[in-house]
């Protein structure tokens, strides 16, 4: 019997059985197979526990929340604030009202975008990504810098799928106002040297946001131990209802930004002639917010702490070495993305066929991949393909499921050869 | 091999494979620039066309796709070459449709050829713009789109 077999019948970490048992979809067929979800990156599974929640909230505690003295209205906000706890405890968050909700990563990054980015930067000054950021830490910052006139630096990244941090010393200024990287790259699964990326920053003054959207699901997070000014994350990446997601941010710095979407909720006192601004995280919640799928988050980092995030990521780091073992052993396959510190994402290049054609054939023996640029175009240019299939894992996945993934692999390239 | 073989046929395989009139065209009078953003399947289709007679007199393409985006180009260049500019564009509308399953070449008069052979696409609405990403492409070298065409 070999090392990795070993690893997938004795490993002793997770119950993944028992673990499935809670994921409704996942028992699911797709055209007569069974379903092998590995597009984890893109938005994951619900378990009946975060689904259970949600239903009895809305059914039987559901009302508005801050809003009304109504018992009703009392025990939803209760509930909501919460939940906010739970997301602080999560992510080691000081205090809970530097927890803001939105609906996700990319309003996360667009709130600091435009809240932050047009108080304090301005013509001539810098800013600071990767060259393996998701479009939602790119785009709002290419615009920002097009209405300010001033300049997007970007770290470089070398073959292995690693940034550059040589490079990334010599981009910091003192005009440099504010670095904003990923925690794990989507496309490449690399983890980041956040700390590191953190430390430098401010000793050039300059804050820090971290897009944690494929972390959060996969590994313990700190934000107090990265010292990062935000940290930005998706409900739907960790089990949780999509629509909701948040950011935390220091409050210290969070009093200094003006709001990014105004309306009710997010107010001191309004007259006709003049508003003043509630205090973070309201300012930044304007608007009846997303009450149930608040409630889903909380129960899904219930579900999440019951499990052991350490354990998570070890048993995920146990699916990547197999796969990536797995894969490395099929000619003409090439996995984009080899970093030391890595998350469990497999970015899949074959000379044999386009990733389109893989993921249609993958789909036909019911394995779900995601093909594409995985939003992350200046990713694909700098490795020199249009696109690529990518399995991205979950502690839910077994290592069967990784077999017949190399196997379905090894059935295209002879069908195109 | 246990595909979809409505979809990935033998000629469809071998047509991504070997590609025909795959090269640039020089003195070329029409070309144009397709893209299809969702996927990054980027081609170039060259046109020569007779414009006093109205005929595509050489057509041929460069670029990179998937292989029903490859095969689907390829097929429309050995197609078209020799056709008259209004009948391409007549060819056009019914394949466009016949991918989208709003037209069954089964069931109707066509004047689609062996290209009915894409008619199974139509079971996989997110590939359907592989298909057609050529035939718009063709059409805008027709138009002389200097931006290019794009499926979004």
């Amino acid at each position: 019997m070999s090392d990795t077999t070993a690893i997938s019948i004795d490993n002793p970490i997770l119950d993944v059985d028992k673990i499935r048992a809670d994921f409704p979809l996942l028992s699911k067929e797709m055209g007569g197979k069974p379903l092998i979800y590995l597009d984890n990156g893109a938005t994951t599974h619900k378990p009946t526990q975060v689904i259970e929640r949600v239903r009895k909230f809305d059914s039987d505690e559901y009302g508005t929340v801050r809003r009304g003295s109504y018992r009703l209205c009392e025990h939803s906000t209760q509930l909501y604030e919460e939940a906010r706890q739970k997301v602080a405890d999560f992510l080691g968050a000081p205090t809970r009202q530097e927890i803001v909700f939105t609906s996700g990563t990319t309003q996360s990054i667009n709130l600091v975008a435009h809240s932050f980015g047009r108080k304090f930067v301005n013509s001539g000054d810098e800013v600071i990504i990767s060259n393996i950021e998701h479009h939602a830490n790119t785009v709002p910052w290419q615009v920002l810098c097009d209405e300010k006139g001033a300049t997007l630096k970007v770290i470089p990244v070398a073959d292995n799928g690693e940034l550059v941090m040589e490079e990334y010393d010599k981009l910091l200024t003192n005009k440099t106002r504010i670095v904003a990287v990923n925690h794990v790259s989507n496309a490449l699964g690399t983890i980041n040297p956040v700390n590191e990326i953190t430390r430098k920053a401010h000793a050039v003054g300059a804050k820090v946001l971290i897009d944690g959207a494929q972390s959060t699901p996969h590994m313990k997070v700190d934000v107090q131990d990265i010292n990062c000014d935000f940290y930005t994350f998706s409900g739907h990446k960790m089990y949780a209802p999509s629509g909701i997601g948040g950011m935390f941010g220091k409050m210290e710095v969070m009093e200094t930004m003006p709001p990014y979407v105004t309306g009710g909720d997010m107010i001191m006192q309004v007259t006709l002639e003049k508003t003043t601004y509630a205090k973070p995280p309201a300012r930044f919640e304007a608007g009846t917010p997303p009450i149930s799928q608040v409630i889903g988050l909380g129960a899904a980092i219930d579900y999440l702490n019951a499990i052991g995030m350490d354990k998570i990521f070890e048993y995920e780091k146990s699916l990547l070495d197999y796969g990536t073992r797995l894969l490395n052993d099929i000619d003409g396959l090439r996995i984009i993305g080899n970093a030391e510190e890595k998350a469990a994402i497999l970015s899949i290049y074959l000379e044999a066929a386009h990733p389109h054609d893989i993921i249609t054939m993958l789909d036909q023996d019911g394995i779900a991949l995601r093909g594409g640029h995985h939003c992350a175009q200046p990713t694909m240019i700098r490795f020199g393909v249009p696109a690529t299939a990518r399995a991205s894992m979950a502690f839910y996945n077994k290592f069967s499921e990784i077999d017949a993934l190399a196997e379905g692999l090894r059935k295209i390239i002879k069908f195109f050869s | 091999m246990s595909y979809d073989n409505e979809l990935y046929q033998q000629v469809i395989l071998d047509h991504n494979r070997k590609p025909r009139n795959f090269h640039e065209m020089e003195n070329s009078t029409n070309s144009c620039h397709g893209i299809n953003p969702l996927c990054g399947d980027d081609i170039t289709i060259y046109l020569k066309l007779d414009e006093a007679e109205g005929v595509i007199q050489d057509i041929s393409f460069t670029g990179s796709g998937c292989a029903i985006s490859k095969a689907s180009t390829s097929l429309m260049t050995q197609y078209l070459k020799g056709k008259k500019v209004d009948e391409s564009r007549l060819i056009f509308e019914e394949f466009h449709k016949m991918v989208l399953g709003d037209f069954d070449p089964e069931k109707q008069e066509h004047h689609l050829g062996k290209l009915t052979l894409f008619m199974g696409i139509r079971e996989y609405p997110s590939r359907t713009k592989c298909a057609s990403l050529a035939w718009h492409t063709m059409v805008g070298a027709l138009d002389k789109k200097l931006e290019g065409v794009s499926t979004e």
